[in-house]
């Protein structure tokens, strides 16, 4: 584990800056030329590359049988994915955007996550569900839900999202060869982030379930994952003016859990809060917020406290600033820990 | 101003649109007025002999099987069963028109269609019994899961069917639903998907009147079921569901075309559900017995049997036989299940994912410290 303070560190080789959705489509690419079993299928993936181009030029170097334009029916191409894994091929699903998913939900819940279960091991389903997910993109409703509480309240899927470059092209590496059906949320606000990055010596990642420190600190840990990391790191620079010192945890998967790298952070520094954007209230802050008191109850000098958006429907783009957790709320709520404990 | 006084408004001449015209021909995908039907017809006497005994004596088989599990729910045996008493001639035509290598998509009350296919009778009965989610490997007779969720295997067969063509295997898979199904959005994708994919697939509709206890004509507004298809681009066939050599000689024809690249084909196959939804419903209260009578004057192991007879192909000794031997069938499967399955409640935890994560690690200590906690309860005989 580093303890750079840098999000995006610099890889050995030839390495020049790469956007997080570049990362995606060479994962993408890669996957295909290693393992002719790996299909992506979905609406707008083909010819035009998808809405926001991660699988730009696969169907022409794969062919339109294995980067196929579907009809526009969520449920239809996750039900179709079904039946091509049940024939053995590893099909990624594209969602255009986030709530456009809940169509497939039954799919999703009825049968992806419960075949390997229902079939005793006998017909496990190795499907990636692609699902571009969050806000601050300036989209209209049903283009920035955060749907990660839905998939981790259903036993079976992996929920994974990458927060940097580097994991992009890893995790959607690990999640294509997983044997288990995966749900890889993309933060969209991070698609054209860029960091140095090198597609000849690309990122080994763990495997998934595993969170990594991305900062390391003593008075408090903020435990977040996806779009709302670059929150967090820049939250956890402004502290060290204040005379806090931060530790910020990447949790990278939410199925499975890393229970020890985050309760270990916690044990450490003694306050922990949890940032996403998703609403607080039934999600997936709640869970961690309990598993860190079940765990580190004694070492606790504070409630751990959550900063998440609001419990609405996701708003209008000119009020989503409003709703989004920024800095300055990471901040408070900093702040707060060190008035419980009474410093 | 008025808009002819516009300046330019003179010169203006809407352009005509380009020139449509449709995509396909709708007319050689209509079904047929009647549904089609070969027993009782002047077709009847072209049947192959050797073939109608093999659908009358899994007709038979498949009726006792019914009636046995039906049994096993009075007994406990069975948390539940959807008999298909009275679709018997579609179960068993779905499960004979296919090849080994192609795949069968059953709803759940298809478990007959599934037995015929040569799934083990007891192991056929595991999620109805309640043991066990799927008590079979679906690869080894490519039956897919016997599930519960109304259509959602249709795309799955899609999906399969549209892999094995990739592949380069002539694979045709065949999916049922009833008529209920037909309502559900995944009804709906998965034909589209089909036809627009060109997938070697037969969607088998059984229209058995009632969804519980909603009748066809609050189902849909469309003349039948088979003219969905129209919609989607691929033909719709009319059957008699209940005249089993007319069902054999549709899907045999669905398959075929399907295999040699023709594409999907949806049949509504007419038939009738004489029991009830399942053994926990009461039909009485949304059906009148002259209309289950007037069915049961045209049951499909009558119609098969009147044929048989007829032509001299099968006497009373031979009726006899069959019933004898389905009568073993149903004894054997009576003493199966009368046995306890043995369970390990552990296994809750063995097929969640391919490696276990540390949450349920934790949790199947925390079940196997409360089985070991119970032992010595049972040992003490209490």
């Amino acid at each position: 584990m580093s303890s750079a303070t840098v999000v995006e560190a610099g890889r050995p080789g030839r390495t020049k800056p790469a956007t997080m959705a570049q990362a995606l489509g060479r994962a993408l690419r890669d996957s295909m030329a290693e393992d002719p079993a790996v299909h992506v299928l979905g609406e707008d993936v083909g010819t035009l590359g998808g809405v926001f181009r991660i699988t730009d030029g696969l169907a022409k170097e794969f062919g339109e049988d294995r980067c196929t334009d579907t009809p526009l029916a969520e449920a239809g191409i996750l039900g179709a994915a079904v039946g091509m894994a049940m024939y053995g091929l590893r099909p990624v699903v594209e969602m255009q955007f986030d709530a456009f998913a809940y169509p497939a939900f039954e799919q999703l819940v009825s049968h992806v996550a419960k075949m390997r279960n229902r079939t005793r091991g006998a017909m496990p389903l190795p499907i990636t569900v692609r699902v571009p997910y969050g806000g601050g993109i300036g989209g209209v409703e049903h283009h920035s839900d955060s749907s990660e509480a839905y998939y981790m309240a259903t036993p079976g899927l992996h929920v994974v999202t990458p927060a940097t470059v580097d994991d992009a092209y890893g995790l959607l590496r690990a999640s294509i060869a997983s044997d288990d059906p995966v749900v890889f949320l993309e933060p969209k606000r991070l698609y054209w982030s860029k960091a140095a990055w090198s597609p000849d010596s690309p990122s080994v990642v763990e495997p998934i379930g595993r969170a990594v420190v991305r900062r390391s600190g003593r008075s408090a840990t903020l435990i977040t994952y996806g779009p709302s990391l670059p929150v967090c790191m820049e939250a956890a620079e402004a502290a060290g003016a204040e005379g806090w010192d931060l530790e910020v945890v990447d949790l990278r998967s939410l199925t499975p859990f890393d229970d020890e790298t985050v309760a270990a952070s916690v044990r450490r520094t003694g306050r922990a809060v949890v940032v996403h954007e998703s609403s607080g209230f039934g999600g997936p802050g709640g869970e961690i917020a309990a598993r860190i008191t079940e765990r580190c109850f004694h070492h606790l000098e504070a409630p751990v406290l959550r900063v998440a958006g609001f419990d609405i429907p996701y708003p209008p783009p000119m009020l989503e600033r409003h709703h989004l957790p920024g800095v300055d709320r990471v901040l408070d709520a900093v702040a707060r820990l060190q008035w419980e404990a009474g410093s | 101003m008025t808009v002819q006084e516009l300046p330019g408004a003179a010169a203006y001449r809407p352009t005509p649109p380009p020139a449509w015209k449709p995509l396909t021909d709708p007319a050689p995908l209509l079904p047929d007025p009647e549904p089609y039907r070969v027993l009782g017809t002047d077709a009847a006497a072209d049947a192959d002999p050797a073939l109608l005994l093999r659908l009358y004596t899994e007709l038979v088989r498949g009726r006792r099987y019914n009636a046995q599990a039906t049994a096993l729910t009075k007994q406990g045996r069975l948390a539940v069963y959807p008999s298909s008493t009275g679709q018997e001639a579609c179960e068993i035509a779905a499960a004979l028109v296919l090849e080994d290598r192609d795949w069968l998509f059953p709803s759940y009350r298809d478990t007959l269609a599934a037995v015929a296919r040569g799934l083990d009778p007891v192991e056929a009965l595991s999620l109805l019994r309640g043991d066990r989610h799927t008590g079979y490997d679906p690869r080894e007779h490519r039956v897919a899961p016997l599930c519960t969720p109304l259509a959602n295997q249709l795309p799955h067969a899609v999906g399969l069917a549209h892999a094995a063509r990739l592949k380069g295997d002539d694979v045709v898979a065949l999916a049922m639903v009833g008529d209920g199904g037909t309502s559900e959005g995944d009804f709906h994708e998965a034909l589209n998907f089909a036809a627009v994919w060109q997938a070697p697939v037969v969607f088998l509709v059984q229209n058995n009147g009632f969804a519980i206890s909603v009748p066809l004509a609050k189902q849909t507004a469309a003349p039948s079921l088979a003219h969905k298809a129209v919609g989607y681009g691929m033909p719709g066939r009319l059957v008699d569901g209940n005249d089993a050599v007319a069902m054999h000689q549709v899907l045999g024809e669905a398959v075929a075309r399907a295999r040699s690249g023709g594409g999907p084909t949806l049949v509504e196959a007419v038939t009738y559900r004489m029991d009830a939804h399942t053994n926990a419903d009461d039909a009485t209260r949304y059906r009148v017995a002259e209309e289950v009578e007037a069915w049961r004057a045209h049951d499909p192991i009558r119609l098969l049997e009147g044929e048989l007879t007829g032509r001299g192909l099968l006497g009373d000794d031979g009726i006899e036989e069959v019933r004898e031997a389905a009568d073993r069938m149903a004894a054997g499967l009576r003493e199966r299940m009368n046995t306890d399955p043995v369970l390990d409640p552990m296994d809750l935890f063995a097929h969640v994912y391919a490696e276990q994560t540390t949450q349920l690690r934790e949790q199947a200590a925390q079940l196997r410290a409360e089985l070991d906690a119970e032992r010595p309860e049972q040992e003490n005989g209490r």
